[in-house]
């Protein structure tokens, strides 16, 4: 470090401090106001510490069903919102693995127009095509459905250019030492690919998982039975604009509920997630 | 136990560059076969269209007598060295030995004593636990050595494997490779760049220029009698002097005037050549009969301790003349090289060699 002396320790903690309280008390005041009854939320000021109701919210909104979403409960909405985005994730990861393999490692007529063709559909965001894609959603009967949720979303082109672009780092002659030890496409994928590329799957995983955690446009428009949202979709649901409609206790319960599984992958996957950032060894 | 060979080989790649452009050799049983020569000179495609690697755009390659062009490098029994040893980074040495075995279906117990083995062969039995990054570059030589002996395949292929070593590993690793190439008598292809490498490796020397070979032999015997000025100026180090000629075919003149004063015996040479240790520096200026005599200056000395070579402007060129011990002469003398008759090489317009 550079500065040693107390001031400058004094002075840098008082920032680092001063930051993590900025970022840290939305939540924390969430977390407040999520123990305390309706009625103590709605008589301003609201307490600076929490209430006597934690169970009572917590047990109501995961296992009751809260009213203004048709009764269906919090735990409903965590599964709903879990399998889309294990669903997407792992799907994603599947799909531009496989595809990333395919235009790496095998030589066949137009692999470099299918690489231009995928790449170009980054330039599309998903917002463009929204409705044509609704559109073969309904026609297919997927409203409704896990299917639904999941598969318009599940081609991902910023995904297989990661992996082509770790693929390409693999040294040729590994790729051809394993030929020589006998080792087929499948073999080569299985044994040699998919552990080197652990780290990459890892990272991935996390950044894609919240990212499905937190898509709100495409199920919002998918699903249209209450018990088939995703959380993000109920939690907008729940609040109405006459105030006194808003069941805010248990608002604020299901905003806490919803951050915990994405904070969970995190702190789980970390130390995958950073050595996948950092690490290059080959 | 097998023999490798090669039929006119051709290589021609998409583009319509020729690498290899009509290569035969016949490398008999145990032995051992270096291709040598420069950069681009395409011994590593050759080496790798033996492997199966690469296609083979005509030609024939066979191993023990069958023909393998259509066949997959797996199912030719090779293995294979490579320059940057290409072990698999996520398994310990023991699977990257045992990987090859394993994918050919080899019975458990059997892939672990000959892993153990070979281990112990390469001294390798306490690294078995190890991962390829944990190793030095002479270890990791060595597991990529045994990831090819564990299999016992029929034919080895070196590419460059000692090029990533020090020079000190390098000439330890040579010394291994030539005893266990002899004592597992595998036949075996040897690619290299290093001329020393070639010469102290070799039962069979091909040297490569431009796709083709240039010569084909034992290695002396390509040291002694090079086939063509490529050859004579690639092997050896430092490599041959080489003079150009004018004149008449029986009267050769060099190219700043001085008369030879006898010449090739058959056909007319337009280069003369001899190799820095066949020639030695006198300051006497008597005639020397049979010899080739060449005033000279020195210009530079570079003693190495058991020899020294003087660097001299003669004949119109600068050659290099190899004295042993330390040189008495010092940068601006005059003096004169005495290079026997019997020890000259001469080449002719096409660069070949004539007697």
């Amino acid at each position: 470090m550079i500065g040693q002396s107390p001031l400058r320790t004094f002075i840098a903690h008082a920032v680092l401090i001063l930051g993590i309280l900025i970022v840290a008390f939305p939540i924390y005041y969430t977390f407040v106001a999520s123990t305390h009854t309706l009625q103590t939320i709605l008589r301003p000021p609201l307490p600076l510490l929490p209430g006597g109701q934690l169970w009572n919210n917590y047990s109501e909104a995961l296992f009751g069903g809260i009213g203004r979403i048709g009764g269906v409960s919090v735990g409903q909405l965590l599964l709903n919102t879990t399998v889309m985005a294990l669903g997407l994730a792992v799907g994603k990861i599947f799909i531009s693995i496989l595809s990333a393999y395919a235009i790496v490692f095998f030589r066949f007529p137009l692999r470099m127009t299918f690489f231009w063709l995928i790449f170009i559909t980054l330039m599309l965001p998903v917002e463009v095509r929204i409705l044509p894609t609704y559109k073969v959603m309904v026609d297919l009967g997927m409203i409704d459905t896990y299917a639904g949720l999941i598969i318009p979303l599940i081609a991902s082109a910023t995904a297989t250019l990661l992996f082509r672009q770790f693929f390409m780092t693999i040294p040729g002659e590994l790729v051809e030492a394993a030929r020589v030890d006998g080792a087929g496409p499948w073999r080569f994928f299985f044994d040699i690919l998919l552990p080197l590329s652990r780290t990459n799957i890892a990272a991935l995983f996390v950044i894609l998982f919240i990212y499905g955690w937190t898509q709100y446009l495409w199920p919002l428009l998918v699903t249209n039975s209450n018990d088939m949202n995703t959380i993000v979709i109920a939690l907008r649901k729940m609040v109405s604009f006459a105030d006194a409609d808003t069941e805010w206790h248990l608002v604020m319960v299901t905003a806490m509920l919803a951050i915990v599984p994405p904070i969970l992958v995190v702190v789980l996957m970390q130390r995958w997630f950073v050595r996948g950032l950092v690490e290059s060894e080959k | 136990m097998a023999t490798v060979d090669l039929k006119d080989v051709k290589k021609v790649y998409p583009g319509g560059v020729e690498a290899v452009k009509g290569v035969s050799i016949a490398i008999p049983d145990r032995e051992l076969c270096v291709l040598v020569g420069p950069s681009g000179c395409g011994k590593s495609t050759l080496l790798r269209m033996i492997a199966g690697l690469e296609a083979i755009s005509a030609g024939i390659v066979a191993i023990d007598g069958k023909v393998v062009n259509a066949i997959g490098p797996t199912e030719r029994d090779i293995a294979m060295v490579f320059q940057n040893y290409a072990l698999y980074p996520h398994m310990k040495v023991y699977d990257n030995m045992a990987y090859g075995l394993r994918n050919r279906g080899t019975p458990k117990d059997e892939i672990d004593s000959r892993v153990r083995s070979t281990a112990k062969v390469l001294e390798l039995s306490a690294l078995l636990d190890r991962r390829p990054r944990e190793l030095s570059g002479g270890q990791r030589q060595r597991v990529a050595m045994g990831r090819a002996i564990v299999r016992n395949p029929k034919v080895f292929l070196f590419d460059e494997p000692l090029s990533n070593l020090d020079a000190k590993l390098r000439g330890q690793m040579r010394v291994e490779i030539k005893n266990l190439q002899r004592t597992l008598g595998v036949t075996s292809v040897y690619v290299t760049h290093d001329q020393l490498e070639a010469m102290t490796l070799a039962d069979i020397l091909v040297v490569m220029n431009a796709g083709l070979v240039e010569q084909t032999g034992a290695p002396l015997d390509v040291y002694e009698k090079p086939a063509s000025i490529f050859v004579a100026s690639f092997i050896g180090a430092p490599p041959m002097n080489l003079l150009a000629l004018t004149g008449s075919f029986s009267g050769p003149v060099l190219a700043d005037g001085t008369a030879i004063g006898f010449a090739a015996r058959e056909t007319p040479a337009v280069t003369l050549g001899f190799r820095p240790e066949d020639a030695d520096v006198t300051f006497n200026a008597e005639a020397l009969a049979g010899a080739l005599v060449l005033p000279a200056t020195v210009e530079a000395v570079e003693p190495v301790g058991a020899e020294s070579f003087l660097h001299c402007a003669a004949g119109g060129s600068r050659i290099v003349v190899r004295v042993s011990g330390r040189a008495a002469a010092k940068p601006g003398d005059q003096l004169r090289v005495v290079a026997k008759a019997e020890k000259l090489h001469w080449f002719d317009q096409a660069g070949k060699r004539v007697d």
